[in-house]
Formats: structure tokens, C-alpha cells, sequence
């Protein structure tokens, strides 16, 4: 039985990625992900993990030298945050265009300028679109358990797309919580080793990475699309499966106390945790509140937002990223559009804040909670409020 | 079907690269690629940049790689070398393949190697993974029309350095990227031309034979974007290093050597003349051209001491 322990998080990401018998660790420096790339060198340099640990000389080769790593079969893991991530970017496309699977931590951090090394969600809204598997974890247990996970669902034959997994920097990366790391015997019998299909190998040679004419570039992407919209099933069987294997299981949409609730919060990454405990409070008050955390960020989980809204009355929606000049918050908009056409849907408010390591209190969630209430009631002169910013 | 030929001399019949890519008629490039591809061999993966030799090589659902190979972009070829060679080794040493060996070269442009690749390229050198990385240099962005590049030369009109009435063209001199490969004290540098081609196969086999890092800079002569007809190239590919304004050498474990004894250098319009590029130029411009070849020249005998030897053609 694995025992449960104090362990800052960072370590325990990198273990999990130990683990998970990584052959290739390709890593940049970066706050705040620094410890976990630090971890990783530790246990290359010591010999507990049998891997090529690359330390490149930038985030953009970074991501290349694990697309080349995983071009020839290695399972391959990153970590970045923020700046790093965002250098990464088109070679992001290139990873899940060419179906390569692998596994990156981002530890969510806000994006310069100004430079702040503090945590939001902008790094992770603003690689959206680049076609990986995103999914954002709450506390420290859930962001070792998905890395575990990261790779069976990213190697799974019907997916072969690389997975972020998003843990809030600092708020998650630098803390000591209670982690039970699981036993190598039970990761090998949940994690099967990696076989990639066609890799580069002189006994069959395949050209990877041909030049996409008009006549043939839309198919490519729409083959793409289905297979990550698809992907989704095998995101819901791993962590059944890992459930059945470490007794935790997870979800698109988790949950909290909202039996009989007509108001909704929906939060992502580690301030779910604070506003569980506003929750708990304004229900010890008699409201019926009640909290939504969106761990599944894509593939979108439509379904199961939907479901999860369908008798409500107001959603608030917590982003921690701004859509400049846009609709506020990627997270309100998205789920506004899911929301869109379904016959009975709640008001939807959203809130953008948390931006750059400001700290949101259970007073603060009490208090946004209310206003987003009083908006729904009376109406706001925008489409998105931040909440507690100074004028 | 063809009778086979033997001879001491003859050049393998191996051909990784295989022909019906779509090259411009004439272009040195593709030669140099199939030239180094013979002497690559089977036993490789090839990474390549963003660029010419991607585009014309692998049209969907055509490609000429007979061996495999990797294209993702512009910049990265270096750092995609990096991890295909770290990622096989660490396969091999954990006995999930069988160790075999097997090569990485990395191919780019000028563009690619010595501007936006330079550091991806310089990193991978430093770690010293190993690996080949061979430069084709056809002195400017060919792929996107003629642009001027670190590597194109002095003097040169292209489409972003035009000569004009208030410009000679190229207002800079050619990045010398071999010696910013040598610098990181890798074990083997080596400039190359297809003119020469036993020379260039020589010293690809020499760098994949090479453990560790090893960086080739092949000139390849391009007919369109040098404007000149295009069944001259290895014509004009012998009058760059009979000039000495592309000078053939190696430099192993740091040691400079030059391949050809030139008892005496051409003179530089010998080879100015015969492109469109340099047509503007004035006899002043080119007695700069001059002397400022001498005294590179001079400088690549001096670091080679005596050891320079003859390169068979």
C-alpha cells in the first residue's frame, strides 16, 4: 500500500514522471517550474531514473528536441510555465499535428508584460488552440495522478496527442502537501509500456512531416479535430481505470454540493480549493450554493456541462486569464457558446481575476458569488467584471 | 535493366535521396543533398529544416527519402536532431531497442543554420550530442524568392538587398559559420562543394564517422537565385574555392586543414562574372572583393600550417 506523505509538489510531479519510466526529460528553466525539472536532473544524476535528460538551451528547443525524442519511440516528458510556454508555441501545433505523445506540466504562470513570475491562467488559455489535451489539476495528489494518467491516455492508439497538465505556479508548484505516490508495481500495471506506431527507424522508413498541399491540409486538420473531440473517451476510461487501480477517480466536471443549488460557481486549478470553503460557508449560511471545477479543459467536456447546469439559474464563472478586447474571460465565452442553443440555460456571469498571483480570499469568492448574483438580478454595464481591481 | 559496372573508383549506387524531387533544373543543392545521402548510407534519420530541400523533397503524398525522416520547422532542426539521438540512446541503454548505431544528420539552409537556427544549432554542438549537422548554403532564402541572408555575400543583389543607385547590394560580408562551429570545439568541421564531390563524400562519411558533433557547410550553387544558366553550377561551384572565396578545409579536434594545395588563387571576377547577382558591381567593389578573399585566404593557410593537401574532383 503506497503511504501517504508530506511532499512539495514539484517533487511529486517529478517522481510521478519517474514513475511513469520516462526515457526522455527535454527541459528549460523557468520559474515556477523550476523545481520540478531540478528533481528530474537529481534522479537522472543519481540513477533512480534511467533517462536522457536534455538541457536545452531555450523552451523552443525544449519542445523540439521531445518531438524529436518522440519521433523515435522514447516516452518523453517538460515542464514550462508562462514565457517558456509561449516560446513553445508553434512547436506546440507541430507535436499534436504530427501525433506525438508526451506529457508536460505547465505550471501556470502569468504572461509578461509586466514580467510577473506569479500565477494565472494566461500561458494555459493562450495555447488553446494548439490541438493537446489539456487538464487542469486542483491540488498536489491530482497533478501526480494525471501525469500517471497524461500518459496512458496520450499513448492510447486512438489518441497519440501529447498532454499538458496544468498545476498553478507556486499556489501548487511550492507547496508541501499530504501525496501518496503510488507504488511502480501498480503504475506498470496501469501504465502499459510505450509502443509508438510508426516511429523513425531505419527497418521501415516513413517521412514524417510532408509538405500539406490545399488538396490535402483541411482533411489533416479535420482528422485532427475528430480525433481529439474522440480522445475524450479515453481520458473518461484511463481515470476509471485508474480509479480502479489507486481508488482515485476524476472527472471532466467535478462536483461540489450541488444538490438543490440554483447558483453555481466554476472555478479551475488549485483556487477551487478556497472557494470549497467559501461554499461551505455560505451554506452553513442557507444559500444554496454550490461549486462546479472544470478539470477537463480539452476536449471541452460539453456534454457533461451541460448536464451539470441544466437546472440552475445563474453560473458565475471564474477566469484567471483575459481575452483582450474580447469577450473577458476564455473559459465565460466558452461556455456561454456551449450554452448557447440549449432551451433551458442559467444566466451566465462571468468574473475575470486572480490575475498575476492576486490572491483570491473565501471572503473574496463570498463576495463575487454575491455581486454575481446582484448581476443577474440587475444587469451589468459589461460584459465581464474583474474582480477586486483597483480603478 | 542496366548491366552493373565495376570500377575502384566507383561511386556507391546507394541512393537514399531518390531522384524525381522537385528541384529547380540545375540546382546544386539537390546535388550535395545526393552526394552526402550516398555517403549518409542506409543506417540514418535525417531532420530537416524548414526550407528548399524540405519542400522540393517531400510533397505530400510524394516523398524522395528512401531512409527516415523528420521535417517540423524553420528554426529546430538542431534541437529535433537533439532528441532523436538523445531518445534512441536512452531506448538502447534501457534495452528497448536494439542498439544499432543508427545516425542522425541534420540538413538546413543557410538561413536556417546561421540566422534563425543559430542558436538551436549552437546548443546542440555545446551538449554535445551525436550528430551531423550539414549546412546547405546557397547564400539566401531561396525557398521564399532570393532574400538576403548572414551567409549571403558581400555585393550580392538579392530581393531584400537590391543593389541600387545608394546600394552595392549585400552591404555586409558572409557569416563565417564553420568557424562559429569550430569555436565550440567540436571534433570535426568541414567545408565541402558538390564540384568536389569525392572530397564532399569523403568528409561526410568522416562526420558520421565521427562520434560526438560534427558540422559540414556544403556551398551549393544556386541557379536562381545566383542568375546564371543553369548547367553551370558545378562550374561555378569550382570557381568559389578556385578562387578561394568558398575555400574547401577541415578543421579536426581544432586543427585547420585545407584540402586543396592552390598554388595560386583565381582572381575573384573569374567567378563574380559569371553571376547575374554580381553584375552591378564596380571595379572598385570588386578589388575590395579581392583582397578582402586574399587575406581570408591567407589566414585559412596560415591556421592550416603546412598541411594542405590536393581534393580529387
Amino acid at each position: 500500500m503506497a503511504k501517504r506523505e508530506g511532499l512539495e509538489v514539484s517533487v511529486a510531479v517529478a517522481d510521478a514522471a519517474m514513475l511513469s519510466d520516462v526515457d526522455v526529460v527535454s527541459a528549460y528553466p523557468i520559474t515556477p517550474q523550476t523545481h520540478i525539472v531540478e528533481h528530474l536532473a537529481e534522479l537522472v544524476a543519481n540513477g533512480e531514473l534511467n533517462a536522457a535528460y536534455i538541457p536545452v538551451e531555450s523552451e523552443h528547443s525544449a519542445m523540439s528536441a521531445c518531438v524529436g525524442a518522440s519521433a523515435v519511440g522514447a516516452r518523453t516528458f517538460t515542464a514550462t510555465a508562462a514565457q517558456g510556454l509561449e516560446l513553445m508555441h508553434e512547436v506546440l501545433y507541430v507535436a499534436s499535428a504530427m501525433r506525438y505523445p508526451m506529457v508536460m506540466t505547465v505550471a501556470n504562470r502569468a504572461l509578461s508584460a509586466p514580467i510577473s513570475i506569479w500565477g494565472d491562467h494566461s500561458d494555459a488559455m493562450a495555447v488553446r488552440d494548439t490541438g493537446w489535451i489539456q487538464i487542469f489539476v486542483e491540488n498536489g495528489q491530482e497533478a501526480v495522478d494525471n501525469v500517471i494518467c497524461g500518459f496512458r491516455i496520450g499513448e492510447d492508439k486512438r489518441v497519440l496527442l501529447p498532454v499538458m497538465v496544468h498545476l498553478d505556479g507556486f499556489a501548487l508548484t511550492h507547496v508541501i502537501e499530504p501525496i501518496e505516490l503510488p507504488e511502480k508495481k501498480d503504475v506498470e500495471r496501469f501504465l502499459p509500456p510505450f509502443k509508438y506506431p510508426l516511429p523513425l527507424d531505419p527497418e521501415k522508413p516513413v517521412t514524417m512531416g510532408a509538405l500539406g498541399s490545399p488538396f490535402i491540409y483541411t482533411e489533416v486538420k479535420w482528422a485532427q479535430e475528430i480525433n481529439l473531440e474522440k480522445a475524450k473517451d479515453v481520458v473518461l476510461e484511463s481515470w476509471q481505470e485508474f480509479g480502479k487501480v489507486f481508488g482515485r477517480t476524476y472527472s471532466p466536471i467535478e462536483q461540489y454540493r450541488t444538490d438543490g443549488a440554483k447558483v453555481l460557481l466554476l472555478t479551475m486549478g488549485s483556487y477551487s480549493e478556497t472557494a470549497m470553503v467559501a461554499v461551505d460557508k455560505m451554506r452553513g449560511d442557507g444559500k444554496e450554493i454550490g461549486l462546479l471545477k472544470l478539470r477537463l479543459w480539452r476536449p471541452f467536456p460539453y456534454e457533461e456541462l451541460r448536464k451539470a447546469v441544466k437546472d440552475i439559474d445563474v453560473l458565475i464563472v471564474l477566469d484567471r486569464a483575459v481575452s483582450f478586447g474580447g469577450p473577458g474571460g476564455p473559459v465565460c465565452s466558452e461556455i456561454k457558446a456551449a450554452l448557447y442553443a440549449e432551451e433551458k440555460r442559467p444566466q451566465v456571469i462571468g468574473f475575470v481575476g486572480g490575475l498575476g498571483g492576486r490572491d483570491i480570499s473565501m471572503a473574496g469568492f463570498e463576495e463575487m458569488i454575491n455581486r454575481g448574483i446582484e448581476i443577474a438580478r440587475t444587469g451589468s454595464e459589461r460584459e465581464f467584471e474583474i474582480y477586486g481591481v483597483r480603478e | 535493366m542496366a548491366t552493373a559496372v565495376h570500377g575502384p573508383g566507383k561511386i556507391t549506387e546507394l541512393e537514399p535521396f531518390a531522384p524525381g524531387h522537385r528541384a529547380c533544373s540545375g540546382c546544386g543543392e539537390a546535388l550535395a543533398v545526393r552526394l552526402a545521402a550516398k555517403a549518409i548510407g542506409n543506417n540514418a534519420i535525417i531532420v530537416n529544416a524548414t526550407g528548399c530541400m524540405e519542400v522540393v523533397a517531400s510533397p505530400f503524398p510524394y516523398t524522395s527519402w528512401r531512409i527516415p525522416w523528420i521535417h517540423t520547422l524553420f528554426e529546430n532542426a538542431a534541437a529535433v536532431a537533439s532528441g532523436a539521438e538523445a531518445g534512441l540512446k536512452a531506448m538502447e541503454k534501457k534495452g528497448k531497442i536494439p542498439k544499432r548505431n543508427t545516425k542522425i544528420v541534420a540538413f538546413a539552409g543557410d538561413g536556417g543554420t546561421s540566422d534563425i537556427g543559430l542558436q538551436a544549432l549552437s546548443g546542440a554542438l555545446e551538449r554535445g550530442h551525436d550528430f551531423v549537422y550539414i549546412c546547405l548554403d546557397n547564400e539566401a532564402y531561396m525557398n521564399t524568392g532570393i532574400q538576403r541572408s548572414s551567409a549571403t555575400p558581400y555585393g550580392a543583389s538579392t530581393t531584400t538587398s537590391p543593389a541600387g543607385k545608394e546600394s552595392l547590394g549585400q552591404t555586409t560580408w558572409k557569416k563565417n559559420m564553420p568557424a562559429i562551429a569550430a569555436a565550440h570545439d567540436i571534433p570535426y568541421v568541414a567545408t565541402a562543394c558538390p564540384s568536389y564531390h569525392r572530397d564532399l563524400m569523403k568528409k561526410v562519411t568522416k562526420a558520421v564517422e565521427t562520434p560526438g558533433p560534427a558540422y559540414i557547410h556544403i556551398l551549393s550553387v544556386c541557379p536562381t537565385g545566383w542568375r546564371c544558366p543553369t548547367d553551370d553550377a558545378i562550374k561555378v561551384g569550382r570557381l568559389a574555392i578556385r578562387t578561394g572565396i568558398f575555400p574547401l578545409y577541415e578543421v579536426e579536434n581544432g586543427q585547420y586543414k585545407l584540402s586543396l594545395s592552390l598554388t595560386k588563387l583565381e582572381p575573384v571576377e573569374n567567378y563574380l562574372k559569371t553571376q547575374g547577382r554580381f553584375r552591378h558591381l564596380t571595379e572598385n567593389t570588386i578589388k575590395e572583393i579581392q583582397e578582402r578573399v586574399t587575406r581570408e585566404y591567407n589566414k585559412l593557410v596560415e591556421l592550416s600550417g603546412k598541411s594542405g593537401g590536393e581534393a580529387s574532383s
